[in-house]
This record gives structure tokens, sequence and C-alpha cells, in this order.
């Protein structure tokens, strides 16, 4: 409770604030709990159900907990082209997790994305904040190893 | 050195700091600059003034680099760009063909620029336009310039640039906004991000203009939050900008206020749509609405709003300066200026390109983008992402602007260029497309929301061997339903990659269906995998890796596969050593 009130003092309450007031929360709790979006409301004075419409119709919001380790696949066009499936279908197998799914340890989400922009890099992955580029399967197998 | 989003992926970073390092006492600058667009050899170091370019560096050559050609002036051949056919070697930045036949206008501070830094744009000329706009020109001059150099919509549309700031400049309102499309959501397309990285400063000054002769005060630019670099660099500007007093109150010691805002955007596609990203940013849910009335006359909050797109901007400035003459130069009757795309695919040189309109596909893919991956078949050029089409080998002539694309079923769209080679199955990739575009369609109008649904479960079944030959009428039917009916240009466009692939491959999509079979050997149910007798030498590995213990055969002797078992996974394909490859994959099912 006392997170998220620091998190919105930064705020003025204004209901097109919308937004920036759950990507901030998002930000620094890692999704977006039922407490959050009912305070989100309550503090921008707009209905709870339009909060939960809004945070439902954008993809970047997520309503529960991510691993520690995410590791998003690029699905862009360049990728898809050079073999984004594959790779994915790899880490799958590696990792024992689906698409948008998090490991029952809590150490790993995999989340395929339309594009990271890095398509010269392709078929590329994100693993947190680091892009890998190039990959084949073989590739990824030894990088998801170092981790 | 190059610190756009692939350099930087590819380690730049590390060695720009190793050149900091080791050149901290010299008379050499170091310093990062925007997107170089020549991400396929990144990471690139280039110096200047003498203008050589080292490809694919990494941080152990940048004591080569300080000794030999900083401190000797002699290049380090090996680090130097190859031609690909010669392989000798091409020390100028200028000389390499894939920078030679480029037109660098909206492009042209990227990669030669250090984005953060205010008075490295301002040295290249910057804010110069604006403080003319100011102080020599009226806000009717200035919307008959850019009228009279035809620019047109760089966000893909290709409307009218001129007629937009007119309309929003004739609508009566105490109150106007000017809002920058940075909402780049196609997949395969990362121009608006280089702009943004590169040269973030040229979009503040187009933007200023906008705002200056429409009335508007208050900008936003709206940017995809998967951009952190691109959202960085423009908080840094526009933070630059306001401490000169080029943002804020009294801009340029002049009676006019204007300021920018930058907003993230949240991960919606159809937020590339003008209604779909006013509403964004009012804090609703990102659904189109009906037009007219169009933002130019009801916009955000309901007050008129200038909306353009990132490179529309960036082109303002050099119009200004250079005058609209200069611009209409360039292009063909009706697409004046420039066009940038992102060539990507099996292509040999994957990058950012600006070349004039009018320019034929061949000369991209042959001439800059130096032909097809290991010189294998060209096969289709995808152009526009989701929204446009797949163009043949005989349209590799045809002179490419807003609307010779529309004639041939695609569209400009965001730029991104794709190139396929003779693996890509034309099939999965128009079913690819719309998948994505059903993903995003935001389900407020029915055409969209059903249609696209309906047409990705036949293209389903057709990849997977269920279909049936009056399928391919009854999706060409339900293609055109939803293009002529959906509300926003997301339903409208989204048909564009069935219809282009029904158009100008009709042939794959007969074969799919009555052959089985998948040329590209791509589609998992129309493809089976043998293992030659004559090359297997028995050493059990596919049969140890198979997870579907579909491969039989003993030790030392020849292994097959079972076919009713085989989920065509591919695995023993790897696994089978590269010096025997006795598994091979073969169109078609037995």
């Amino acid at each position: 409770m006392q997170d998220l009130d620091n998190i919105l003092s930064s705020f003025e309450g204004k209901s097109g604030e919308l937004i920036p007031v759950l990507q901030k929360i998002q930000n620094e709790l890692g999704y977006l709990s039922e407490e959050a979006m009912l305070r989100a409301a309550e503090f921008l004075n707009i209905p709870e159900s339009k909060v939960f419409g809004v945070a439902s119709f954008y993809s970047q919001f997520r309503f529960t907990p991510t691993g520690r380790n995410k590791i998003t696949v690029c699905e862009g066009t360049a990728c898809h082209v050079k073999g984004a499936k594959g790779i994915k279908e790899e880490i799958s197998r590696i990792k024992g997790i689906e698409d948008g799914e998090t490991s029952s340890c809590m150490e790993y989400t995999l989340e395929g994305v339309a594009c990271i922009g890095c398509c010269a890099l392709a078929p590329c992955i994100t693993i947190n904040d680091d892009v890998h580029g190039r990959l084949d399967k073989k590739k990824v197998s030894d990088i998801l190893k170092e981790i | 050195m190059c610190c756009g989003t692939g350099c930087v992926s590819a380690g730049s970073e590390k060695i720009l700091d190793s050149f900091k390092k080791k050149l901290s006492d010299s008379d050499f600058d170091v310093k990062p600059t925007g997107c170089h667009g020549y991400c396929q050899q990144g990471p690139l170091v280039v110096t200047e003034p003498d203008g050589v370019l080292y490809a694919r560096a990494g941080e152990e050559d940048v004591q080569e680099i300080v000794n030999s050609h900083i401190e000797n002036g002699k290049t380090v051949d090996r680090l130097l760009y190859k031609d690909p056919v010669t392989k000798d070697p091409i020390p100028r930045y200028s000389e390499i063909p894939f920078y030679k036949k480029q037109n660098r206008i909206i492009l042209r501070n990227c990669g030669y620029i250090n984005p953060e830094d205010i008075s490295e744009y301002e040295k290249k000329g910057g804010y110069l336009a604006v403080r003319k706009v100011l102080e020599e020109m009226s806000p009717e001059e200035v919307i008959g310039s850019i009228k009279k150099s035809s620019l047109r919509g760089l966000g893909g549309a290709g409307f009218p640039t001129g007629l937009k700031w007119e309309f929003c400049y004739n609508a009566k309102s105490d109150q106007k906004f000017i809002i920058c499309n940075g909402d780049e959501g196609d997949p395969g397309s990362f121009q608006d991000r280089s702009v943004l990285e590169g040269d973030p400063h040229s979009l503040l000054e187009g933007m200023m203009i906008g705002g200056i002769s429409t009335g508007a005060v208050k900008g936003y630019i709206y940017v995809r939050a998967e951009y952190p670099l691109a959202v960085k660099r423009l908080n840094i500007a526009v933070k630059q900008a306001r401490e000169k007093g080029y943002l804020g109150r009294n801009i340029f010691n002049s009676s006019r206020d204007f300021d920018i805002e930058v907003f993230l955007g949240a991960g919606a596609f159809v937020c590339g749509e003008e209604t779909a990203l006013i509403r964004s940013i009012e804090g609703q849910r990102g659904t189109p609405r009906h037009r007219p009335p169009y933002p130019a006359q009801s916009g955000l909050w309901g007050s008129p709003t200038l909306i353009n797109n990132v490179k529309t901007y960036a082109s303002v400035p050099n119009i200004i300066n250079n005058g609209t003459e200069w611009f209409t130069r360039m292009g063909t009757e009706k697409s004046k200026g420039t066009a940038v795309f992102s060539l990507t695919g099996e292509v040999a040189n994957c990058g950012l390109i600006e070349v004039p309109m009018g320019i034929t596909l061949r000369e991209i893919i042959f001439g800059i983008g130096g032909g097809t991956t290991d010189g294998s078949k060209f096969k289709a050029a995808q152009i526009g992402g989701p929204s446009g089409g797949c163009l043949p080998a005989d349209m590799l002539d045809m002179p490419i602007d807003f609307d010779s694309l529309k004639d041939a079923g695609a569209m400009m769209g965001s730029g991104g260029l794709v190139v396929m080679n003779e693996n890509t199955c034309m099939v999965d990739i128009a079913r690819y497309f719309l998948e994505f575009t059903q993903k995003e369609s935001c389900g407020d109008c029915s055409p969209c929301r059903l249609g696209t649904r309906q047409m990705l479960d036949i293209l389903n079944d057709i990849v997977e061997g269920k279909a049936k030959p009056e399928d391919i009428e009854l999706l060409s039917e339900l293609a055109d339903g939803v293009k002529s009916a959906s509300l926003c240009g997301l339903g409208q466009t989204a048909p564009n990659p069935v219809l282009t692939t029904l158009r100008y491959f009709r042939n794959e999509y007969e074969e799919h269906i009555n052959d089985k079979l998948c040329r590209a050997r791509k589609c998992k149910a129309l493809i089976s995998y043998k293992i030659n007798p004559e090359k297997c030498t028995g050493c059990r590995l596919c049969f140890k890796n198979c997870p579907e213990n579909a491969i039989e055969g003993e030790a030392k002797k020849t292994h097959s596969i079972i076919q009713s078992k085989c989920t065509r996974c591919g695995i023993c394909i790897e696994k089978c050593p590269p010096k025997i490859s006795a598994v091979e994959c073969y169109a078609g099912v037995e």
C-alpha cells in the first residue's frame, strides 16, 4: 500500500493519466495486481471497470507476476521468415513453458512480441534487456544454459 | 560509433567506452550516433573527416584501429567492408554500394550527429527553419509551401500534408493540439525508431513549425514503450530544447508558447490509427471512431488536432530551408520526395534505406540490398507490413510510389520491405499477417472482428491440409467484405496480404489444397521427412533424439522414419551430422 501511494504521488489524479499511472505501477511492481487497479480507480476517480477495461485492452499490461528472467521472442516478419517459430518451440521445449507462461519456480517467463525492431539481426530474442540475434536452435540452447 | 538499437545489441556501447578510454588524451572526439542504417554490418565505427567505415567491429579490435588508423593513418583492411563479389575492401563510407545509391534527406543526420547533444543538431543547420518561420513567414506562407511541396503523409496512407495543416489552421477553436504518431507497430519496420533515436531534434523542429502555423500550443509525441532507447533520447531532446528556450513559454524569444510531451503507447497496433491513438492519449481503450469529423476538426479532447507521422514532421525543416522546388525535383509526378524503407528478410544487406520515390524494387533489392541471401532465387517482396501486400518477381521493375503500390494491391504502409526467397511459403505468409491483424483487431466493428477470424480459420485449414477447393473463393469473398465494410484502416487493409498472394501466387494455394503440397517446405502438414538409405550410416543420432519414437532401425544399419508417427518437428534433420545429411525433407505427403 505504501508503495502504491509513493507511485501515485507523482501524478495529479486526472482521468487522462490512467495509462501512464498503470505503466508506472507495472514498472515498479512488475504487474498490475487487483489491489493496485482498485487503488488507481479511486485515485483517478473513475470506475474500476474502466481501469480493467483499459488495462486489458493493451498488450503491455499483465495481471500475473513475471519470472526473474523474461525471455521475449521476436515474431516480426523478418524473424518469421528466418525461423522465429522454431526458436520459440526450442525455448518452450527446453524450459517447459508455453507463450505467456511463467515457470513454476518463478525463474522464467516466455513471451512472443510483434517486433523488437532488430530486423537485421533476425531471428532474435531478448533475455531481460539484452538482445541476442542471428540465432539458430543450437545457439538458443547455448544461451539458455547461461542464464 | 553507431549506437542504434541494432548495433547496441551487437555490443557497440562497450566498443564506444573502450575508444573513449583509449582516446581520452587525444584530439579525437569519440561520440555515439544514431543508426547508420547498415545494421547488417554492425557494430559500425566511422572515422571522420576521412569517412572510413569499419564493419562488424569488436571490442578486441579497438586497439588495432587506434594504433594503426588513428595514430599512423593506415586503415585496418581486415575490418573494412568487403565487396561481396570481388572481396575487395571498400574503405570509404560513401563508396559502399549500400550507401552510394541512396538519397538520405530524412535520415541526413542519422549516423552523423550525437542525438543526445542539441548543439550538434544546430551545427548541421538545425532550428534555422523554425526561426525563419517565426521571423519571416506567416502561417499561410508556411502552409502554402508545404502544399506546394506536395509532401504526403509518410505514415503510409499518403494523405497530402499541406491540406491536413490547412484544415487544422482553418478550424476555429481556443485550443488546438499537435500530435506525432510514432506508434510504429508493424512487424518488420523500424524507420520511425531510427529517426527518433538518431535525430530526435528534427522531429521536434518539424512539430514546432506545425504548431506555430496551425495555432497549436501543445504537442504530444506518441511513441511505443517497446522502443526504450527512442523514449530516452526523445526525453533528453525535449529537456535540452526546453533549457535553450526552444520549448515552453516565449519560444526563441518570440511571443509564442509551445511545448511537447512524450507519451508512451501501451502496445496496441490499432493505436497507429489516428482516432484510436487520440483516445489512447485521453486514457481510454484505443478503439477507432467514425470519421468525419476528422481530427483536424475535432481531435484530442474535442479540439482541432494536427496529427502526422514521425518522418512527415522530420521532412518539414528541410522543405522550409531548401525550398519547395528542391523537394519536388525528387520523386514521381504524384509522390514527391523520398521514402524510407526497412530492408530485411532474405536479402544480403539488411538495414534502413532512404530512396527517391519512383525507384524500382530491383534497384532497391539488387542494387542497394546486394541481392538475395546466398544468391537464392527471389520470390516476392512484402511491402507495407500487415496492411501491404506481396509483389512477385515480374513486378521488380515497377517504379514505387504511393499510387503504384496501391494499384498493385499493396501500400506504402510503414515502409517495411521484407525480401522472400523460394524457402518462403506464400500461404504461410498470408496466414502470418492475418494472424497478427486478427489478434490486434480491437473488436469494435463486426466485419473486422468476425471476418478476419473466419479468414484465419480458412487459412489455417489450408496450411494444415484440411481445406476444400471451394475455400479459395470463400476466402476471397470474405476478404472483399472485410476490406469494404470495416470501420478503420486496420480492417480495411488487413485482407491485403491475402488478396495479393491470391492474385500473384494462386498456384500455391491450389497446390496446398489439391495436391497437399507445400513447395517451400514450410507447412508441416504438407511435407515429409525421409532417410536416404544410401547415405545413412546408422549412427543412431536421429533415433535417440526423435521425441516421438518415429524412427526405426538397428545400429550401423540404415534407419527409416515411420510416417504415421512422425510429427515433422525436424529434429532428425538437425541432428543428422552435416557431412552425412541422410535426412531429407520433401514437399508433399504420401
